[in-house]
């Protein structure tokens, strides 16, 4: 499949709602990448996972940093090339394919900048299936592939190569480094063969975020129910509709973390009339009946982390990111289950509630929606 | 003899609209005319009918303000823009994606091929991306000099340092004398390409200025009111003229900000929704401390994306000439309506189109001035229904503009406003306040002066008060320079958004300061 300008418009789209509230604004990385195919060395293309030949060496591309940087201090056009090319030295040799790191938000665009250059496809697939918060959240430090080397690359030329011994440090010293440069930078890490990733990635999510992106645009333009045609493709649940009524944005940690309350609109008669609470760290973490972090209980509990949480408009169905949450919003909350292998013992403990510090254990969401169907 | 008059003029699409306030901001007169091609007839006729009403002489008036939809009308037109050059300061950043790359082939084809990307910027705490290069600077010179008519300057993080592009503009100046230079440190905020746009647009519009800031001192002359006149901003607050030849950019969306600003006034109010009723839609804002609450959203403008300061409006398709349709039994309201053509197209007035006024009138809730509305076909359960889905739609947009769930006073102004009956859901009480229909020309003429800081800043948290004290007082500091008289300047609005993912308390601040003119 050759990537257009259109794919590119519902990627940024559907990653957007995959990216369950965090992933930054997309806008740029669009514009990004439809400079980088309209200058390509020949067509880009988009390869399904199984095609990946077991000898190939493969690495993602990404951008680490703040968000707020990334929108005023664009990259150069050569940045993202520049950690990729040394990773290739690193390595030793010609990298086959590149793929996204996390199909939320701008960084689902960013490998097309390093394909379009470097004349190589894009795999279909990324390593958390929706965003997180931090780099060892990826499926492949659950299955044991090491972090290094890691190479970034800021805009001046700089490239800092990193030789971390797991992902949690690989987080630790990357962040450093991406701040010394000015807080936006590129980075290549898990560099591995083709019979890794196809072992460890998750597979179609590029689509996925392609056929979200394209079934809002069109249900809109055919006056449809978008919310319900993404729920066609993400198999979940409408937790409720209702009117954002409360918010509260907190800052630690150098995240933005708060809660927004959402009370059920009248119409919708069918569902129960208590409010929901929703809970986020960037990301939108966790769902509960109640109005207050007091009602997090394990009874009271709608869906959680890892399972995808997203905020999306009732009109039309565009994803609402969580910086722009406010009050009195139109909005359906949908969660829908995560990739099998963050719901492992190891994906809970890296990705899980308790990691995020709720006291409750996780409980799938196909699980929870019967229960509370069950209840009403 | 008082010479503390207050001239306030609105020139919008249709009409031009102008009052006079006494030194106690009383309105003494009031007029409405049409707008004329070359706006300066259309004041110069408001100015005269004023003077005559108020039967006073143009040497009592002190302050003289103009709002106007003349630069929001050029660019959604594309008329009458002037020829762009720009000089985007960034590298190495910045190349992935080149200058108007987000802009539709209509308009790089009529802004020209003059957009260059040159070394500079700065980090987010302030250091260096690069130094700036005078030789590559004066090269760009060589290659616009005759070719463009305006020129943009736009650096990274030039909100938070503006010395670059300070630098860079003198140069530029140097190598075309008499050059207009648009710096975006002073048009927009942080997104450079958001801000990027709009200084390109201000370039764009330095012709569209010339000519409205001369129609209004023209009048102004005509008429013996020797006072330097102020623009209305979209924030509300009021520019120079020198300022508002420099940045017309900055007056685009006046409109609805005088209106609320007018609204304030006339109720005595500082915190409300407002809602302005016109003929095809209605602009409902929120008034909070006495100005507009402003949109925290990327603003599309003549299909450019743009991040200025423009007032948080909803617009719905509830007017006194939206066409009122029926399907399967159900009302549906516009978006099409008959507009200021109301007294020939509606049905009471012997037309064929029934409208919301037409619905209005039917049930008694709205009374008509002119000529006895006619009977129309419509039964009373039929136009309760209808009327009951625009109060619906109304009372959904208040809503959505609210920031608590707490109950609000909702204030109305504009022509179209009879249409709305004295109570809504979730709103405290209604006003309906004199003078409503001319509420926004009420409103460029109470503007004050401000200043407004951006920038991104490292708060020690056991410091905030402190640190947050200083800016203040910065922010204060520029107001009065920009001429506001110190004793009543105020901060009146704050916000501090902390950066995600880096350490250090790093912390976006915005904030604004405004007072009385001096």
């Amino acid at each position: 499949m050759i990537i257009t300008d259109q794919m590119i418009d519902d990627i940024a789209l559907g990653a957007t709602v995959l990216g369950t509230g965090g992933g930054g604004d997309p806008y740029s990385g669009t514009l990004m990448a439809k400079v980088a195919i309209a200058n390509a060395v020949k067509p880009v293309e988009l390869i399904p996972l199984e095609s990946v030949e077991d000898d190939w060496v493969v690495v993602p591309s990404s951008m680490i940093g703040a968000p707020t940087v990334a929108i005023e201090k664009l990259n150069s056009q050569n940045q993202m090339l520049v950690a990729f090319e040394v990773m290739e030295k690193e390595m030793d040799c010609q990298i086959a394919a590149t793929f996204p790191i996390e199909v939320g938000g701008g960084n689902s665009l960013i490998p097309i900048l390093v394909a379009a250059s470097k004349g190589i496809p894009v795999i279909d697939c990324d390593a958390m299936g929706r965003a997180f918060p931090e780099s060892q959240m990826v499926t492949f430090y659950l299955d044991g592939l090491p972090s290094a080397p890691n190479t970034l690359a800021d805009e001046k030329g700089n490239v800092v190569t990193l030789q971390p011994i797991d992902g949690l440090w690989a987080e630790q010293f990357a962040r450093a480094i991406t701040e010394k440069m000015g807080g936006s930078a590129a980075i290549c890490d898990y560099p591995m063969r083709g019979v890794e990733v196809k072992r460890s990635a998750l597979g179609a999510t590029l689509s996925k975020s392609i056929q979200i992106g394209k079934a809002i645009r069109e249900a809109n333009a055919n006056g449809q129910d978008a919310t319900q045609a993404v729920l066609d493709i993400v198999g979940g649940v409408r937790i409720v509709s209702g009117k954002i009524i409360d918010i509260e944005r907190n800052t630690g940690g150098g995240f933005v973390t708060g809660s927004v309350v959402i009370a059920p609109l009248k119409a919708t008669s069918e569902a129960s009339q208590e409010c929901v609470c929703v809970h986020f760290q960037n990301e939108l973490l966790l769902a509960h009946k109640g109005e207050s972090a007091a009602d997090i209980n394990n009874d009271n509990m709608l869906a959680s982390t890892p399972d995808l949480i997203s905020i999306l408009d009732h009109e039309t169905g565009h994803p609402i990111t969580t910086d722009q949450l406010c009050y009195g919003q139109r909005v359906d909350l949908i969660a829908y289950p995560c990739d099998e292998k963050w719901r492992t013992p190891k994906g809970i403990e890296v990705v899980g509630p308790g990691y995020f510090g709720y006291q409750v254990s996780y409980t799938p969401i196909e699980k929870l929606a019967i229960k509370h169907a069950g209840e009403e | 003899m008082t010479i503390n008059y207050r001239l306030g003029i609105d020139v919008g699409g249709t009409n031009t609209d102008g009052v006079l306030l006494d030194d106690a901001l009383n309105c003494v007169a009031k007029v409405k005319v049409s707008t004329t091609l070359d706006i300066s007839t259309g004041i110069d006729n408001a100015v005269a009918s004023l003077l005559r009403k108020a039967q006073i002489s143009g040497a009592q008036i002190k302050h003289a303000m103009l709002g106007t939809t003349q630069c929001t009308n050029a660019i959604v037109e594309k008329k009458g823009l002037d020829r762009v050059g720009m000089i985007r300061l960034a590298l190495p950043s910045g190349s992935a994606i080149p200058p108007l790359s987000g802009w539709s082939q209509s308009w790089k084809e009529l802004l020209g091929e003059h957009f260059y990307e040159a070394h500079g910027g700065y980090e987010y705490d302030g250091q260096m991306i690069a130094e700036i290069d005078e030789r590559e600077i004066r090269q760009l010179c060589g290659q616009m000099k005759g070719q463009v008519d305006s020129i943009a300057i736009c650096g990274v993080f030039s909100p938070v340092n503006g010395e670059q592009e300070l630098k860079v503009a003198e140069w530029v100046s140097e190598e075309m004398p008499d050059m207009d230079i648009s710096l975006s440190h002073k048009v927009g905020s942080l997104g450079i390409l958001e801000r990027e746009n709009a200084t390109i647009l201000n370039a764009a519009l330095q012709g569209t200025a010339k000519r409205f800031v001369d129609g209004f001192c023209a009048a102004l002359e005509k008429y013996a009111i020797h006072v330097s006149p102020y623009f209305g901003q979209n924030d509300g607050t009021l520019m120079s003229k020198e300022y508002a030849l420099k940045y017309p950019i900055l007056t685009v969306a006046c409109g609805p900000t005088n209106s609320i600003r007018g609204a304030s006034h006339l109720t005595k109010l500082s915190d409300a929704i407002v809602v302005d009723v016109g003929g095809t839609t209605s602009d409902v804002g929120v008034l909070m401390q006495g100005y507009p609450r402003e949109s925290s959203l990327a603003v599309s403008l003549g299909e450019v994306r743009t991040n200025f300061r423009m007032p948080d409006i909803l617009a719905i398709a509830i007017g006194g000439g939206t066409r009122v349709a029926f399907s399967a039994g159900e009302p549906v309201l516009g978006p099409d309506s008959v507009g200021h053509q109301i007294s020939e197209k509606a049905l009471s007035f012997g037309g064929d189109v029934l409208t919301l006024t037409d619905v209005a009138l039917s049930l008694g809730v709205m009374t008509w001035s002119g000529a006895p509305p006619q009977e129309i076909d419509l039964s009373p359960a039929q136009a309760r229904c209808v009327y009951t889905k625009m109060l619906l739609t109304v009372e959904e947009a208040i809503d959505k503009m609210k920031t608590s769930a707490e109950q609000v006073p909702v204030i109305l102004v504009g022509g179209g406003s009879a249409l709305l009956p004295d109570h809504f859901e979730g709103a405290s009480q209604v006003i309906r306040p004199e003078h409503f229909e001319v509420a926004n020309a009420i409103g460029v003429a109470l503007g004050e002066i401000s200043g407004q800081l951006d920038k991104i800043v490292s708060i020690d948290p056991a410091q905030r008060h402190t640190r947050l004290a200083q800016l203040e007082q910065e922010v204060q500091a520029m107001a009065i320079q920009a001429g506001a008289c110190p004793n009543s300047v105020s901060v009146i609005e704050r916000s501090e958004i902390p950066l995600s993912y880096l350490k250090g308390n790093m912390v976006h601040v915005k904030m604004k300061a405004a007072g009385k003119i001096h």
